[in-house]
Formats: structure tokens, sequence, C-alpha cells
């Protein structure tokens, strides 16, 4: 697995190909990519509509105008992300080890557990933010928020918990039977030997793909947009968009995302490969 | 001679297959008793129902008089006071040595950090780790693993070893260094159930040996006459094969 970790630094779509082909390989993928990304271009320019198209999604004055109004609302969306996150990975990791519990005694710990995460993984998530960003606050419940936002956070929090926690609960299940019977036998009890032997190992194995889902909530956050009513990047672009008759600010929006979204996920690739040749390199157990 | 442990009657199943047929153990404080028999005939399982990591069907399990068996026992304070090593040694793999020697001490036993680590080390100097205090398990040979998972044992100053075939998973070459330390714990009057497949060390270190067969104690007596003078010919069956691949 030495191989893997030089290659794995940089693209290694670029890097598989040179070790593969050669630099003559390189040249003429370089070059193929050069006459099909130009005969795409060239068609899309030459068709009929284009002229429509260009004006009302790639606007130039409309970026110009709209993109700072924009990238001042996406830093919302930074914030309900990072907010999120932490009660996500909390809540998550809760459910997992209430979902590990073994024996008849935690039998209702275990249900309830997985009703919830059979429950939010079953309703599409914008339903849950519609329910409960619109819904609570409309009961008008003393000492409980009425703000949309708050509701809106809230129900991303409580669907994304259920796909994390089925996340958390591969990597416990991963970690190999021999590790509690060892942690139990030094007197350790159940949950001690969850604490410092199985789910630290559990977290460590699945921190790639908790990183996907870090992906993907970065992007829902702009589900939060429905509910709300301080706009985030969405919202902001929905709003221009209506003024000005015109998509661009939407795509606008889309930049910002795929801004924060592409290195993350270069970053999971990355942290995965690692992992990989880790546990094929060395690891007796 | 105070007794260290006592099996009695013992029974257990892993669903219809009955491994533990019925066994009587009873081992003395500072003997070392060596449990011989081919794989499946319960040794493991034996050992494992002693630590209390497998639930007995029938029968019960006594630690210095005391009955450990049963549900009106606190049996993480009774797994406290027994060590066991394992076959593939299980060391902690996100651990350091260090820690892995103080986890059991400090949090099981409530030791202060710096009163486990000083127990640890003091250990590790003993048995010649003390250098690899430091590094992580996946850094050190099977015989040093193997080494350090004994040692974390003994950090909980256990009144019973139990030894599961601590030498299978090893290289010839590092079968050496591990018996060593089993030889000198033997010396310093540790009392030690071992499930082993070295006839040799078995017949050097044993006070007595138990031949186990099919889930039943065969036959016991000191080494030499289990050796020598086998009465049943299932442990003389045993022990030809043995010889005939040249382990005896």
């Amino acid at each position: 697995m030495t191989e893997l970790e030089p290659t794995s630094r940089r693209s290694r779509l670029v890097g598989d190909l040179f070790r593969r082909e050669g630099a003559k390989g390189v040249a003429v993928a370089l070059l193929s990519t050069a006459v099909v990304l130009f005969a795409i271009g060239w068609l899309v320019v030459h068709s009929k509509n284009w002229p429509a198209v260009k004006d009302s999604f790639f606007n130039a004055q409309e970026f110009r105008d709209s993109f700072p109004d924009i990238a001042q609302k996406f830093v919302r969306n930074i914030e309900y992300f990072l907010i999120g996150e932490v009660f996500i990975l909390s809540l998550a990791l809760f459910l997992a080890v209430l979902r590990s519990l073994p024996g008849p005694v935690f039998f209702p710990l275990r249900a309830l557990a997985i009703t919830y995460v059979d429950l939010f993984r079953g309703i599409p998530t914008i339903l849950v933010i519609y329910i409960l960003g619109f819904g609570v606050p409309s009961l008008g419940l003393r000492g409980v928020p009425v703000s949309a936002t708050f509701w809106g956070l809230v129900g991303l929090v409580l669907s994304y918990s259920a796909y994390v926690s089925e996340v958390y609960r591969a990597g416990i299940e991963s970690v190999h039977p021999s590790q509690v019977g060892s942690a139990r036998s030094l007197g350790l009890t159940r949950l001690q030997a969850l604490r410092f032997v199985i789910v630290p190992q559990a977290v460590r194995r699945v921190i790639p793909p908790l990183l996907n889902d870090f992906v993907a909530l970065q992007k829902d956050t702009a589900l939060v947009a429905f509910v709300v009513a301080v706009p985030e990047a969405f919202k902001e672009a929905q709003i221009i968009q209506n003024a000005d008759f015109n998509f661009t600010p939407l795509v606008a929006a889309a930049l910002l995302f795929l801004l924060i979204t592409v290195p993350l996920t270069r970053l999971v690739d990355w942290l995965s490969a690692r992992e990989r040749g880790r546990r094929q390199g060395g690891a007796v157990l | 001679m105070t007794e260290a442990v006592r099996v009695e009657g013992v029974h257990k199943s892993f669903g219809k297959l009955e491994v533990l047929k019925g066994v009587d153990l009873s081992l003395a404080e500072h003997e070392v008793i060596c449990l011989i028999g081919a794989s499946g005939s319960g040794k493991s399982t034996l050992l494992r129902c002693i630590d209390l990591l497998e639930p007995v069907d029938s029968g019960r399990i006594l630690l210095n008089g005391e009955q450990i068996t049963g549900d009106a026992v606190d049996q993480n304070r009774a797994r406290r006071r027994m060590g066991i090593v394992f076959q593939a040694f299980n060391l902690f793999p996100h651990m350091t040595v260090l820690r892995n020697v103080t986890l059991g001490p400090s949090e099981a036993l409530d030791l202060p950090r710096r009163q486990a680590e000083a127990r640890a080390l003091e250990l590790l100097e003993r048995f010649g780790l003390a250098d690899k205090r430091d590094d992580y398990p996946d850094r050190l040979s099977g015989g040093q693993q193997q080494r350090v998972a004994i040692i974390r044992s003994l950090a909980m100053q256990p009144a019973l070893l139990l030894l599961d075939e601590i030498t299978s998973a090893l290289d010839p070459e590092l079968i050496g260094e591990v018996l060593e330390v089993i030889r000198e714990l033997a010396a310093a009057g540790m009392t030690m159930l071992i499930a082993t497949h070295e006839m040799g060390f078995a017949r050097d270190i044993a006070h007595r040996v138990c031949f186990l067969d099919a889930g039943r104690i065969v036959e016991e007596g000191p080494p030499d006459q289990i050796f020598a003078q086998p009465q049943s010919p299932r442990t003389k069956q045993f022990l030809q094969r043995i010889i005939e691949a040249g382990r005896l």
C-alpha cells in the first residue's frame, strides 16, 4: 500500500493515468478532453436559445450585483451548518450507543432509538423542517422559542441525527467483540468499555463517512430557507431573482455552495484513501 | 493450602453444542495448572467461564471461597480479581502501551493516574518493555504485544491469572520470550490456570496437568505421571498424536 500514499495526495484521476499510460497518455487525455469541451461549448453557444439562456442564467452584470449580498447571507448557512453539526454529532452518538446496549433490560431504550431512526429517516427532511418550522411556532406554547429559524434548524438536526446515528452504529459494530471481552475482563463496566474502548475506535473508523454527511448537511442548510424569515443564501437569491426576473442569483448561490462542498469532498476522498491504506498496511488486529 | 478457585459441576452450551459437560476443578493458591487437550475440548470456554466472560448454564464457581457465578454477584468486582490473557493478545489498538496497562487500574480500580502509571512502569521495566511505553500496539512484535497483554493483566494485581493458549498465535522464535515471563511469574508464586499446546512447557512449569476431552476433565495429576504414564486411553491417544507431530 505504499503506492497509495503519494498518489492519494494529489488528484488521483491524473496520477493514475500518468502511472498507467505515461506522459503520452496524459497528453492524449488532455487533447481529447479539450476537443470534447470545445464541441460541447460550441453546440451550446450556437444553439437557438442560447442568448436567452445566457441572459437569464449567466448574466454577468446581474452576477456582480447579486453576489456580494448572497455571499453575505451565506454566512448564515455556514452558521446553521456549524451549530447543527455539533448537535447532530452528539445526538446521533447518543442514539447509536442506546441502540448498542445489550441485554433484555435495555430493550425499551433500544426500541426507542430504533423507532426514532426509522421515523426520521423515513420522512423527507424538508417535511420535518416544514412541520416544525411552521407548526411549533404557531402553537404559541409558553416558554418555547417562536423563531421559525430555530425550529427549522431543529428539524434539520432531528433528521440528520437519524442518518448519522446509523453511521456511528456501523462503526460500533465493526469493532471486534474480543475488544469488549478484553475491556470487561479488566473489570470495566459495560459503559466504561463503550466509553474507553469501543466508541473511540468506532469514531475513528467512521470519520470519512461522517464527513460525507457533513457535505450533505452543508447543502441541506438551504432547506431551512423554506421556513425562515431572515434569509440565508438561497432565500436571498430567490428574493433577488423575483425582483429582477433573472435566475443568475440562484447560480451565484450554487457557486457559493460548491466553493465549500467541493474542497470538503476532496478532503473526504483523501481521508478515506489514507484510512484504507492504514488498515491494509500495518494493523495486526 | 488455601483454595484459590473452585469449579463445581460447570455445564456450558452454545446453542445445541454442549462444550462443557460437568467440569470440577480446584486450584490452590500459588498453584500452576496446565489444561491440555485437543482444540474444541473446552479449554478456552472453561477459562472464559471462570473469568465470567461467558455465563455458566449450571454449576458454580468460587473465587477464594466466595461464589462469583449467579445473578446476586457483582461480576465486575469479581473480574477485577482475575486476569485473563488471550491467544490474539487483544490489546487496545488506539491506545499506547502505557495507556493499555493503566486503563484497568485507573478506571476499574479508581487508582489516581500517577499511581497507576507508576505501577505500569514498574511492570514494563521488570519485563523489559519500558522503552515501548509510548508506542502503539501495531508497532510491536507479536511477542512484545503478548507480553504487554500479560502486563496489562498483572497491573490489576490479580489473585489468579488465566492464560488462554497465549503462544498459539506467535511465530516460533517469539514463543520463548513469552514463556519466560510465565516462568518468572510461576517462580514468584502467581496462581495460574494455563490452557496450552506447549507440552514441554506444561511439563516444566505445571504442578498439575488436567487433560480435557469433549467437555470433561478425563485425567489429572502431576505432569510426570500424565506425560509418562497416562491412565486413560484418550489421554494416551492424544499424547501419541502430539509425539507424532514432534511437539513433545
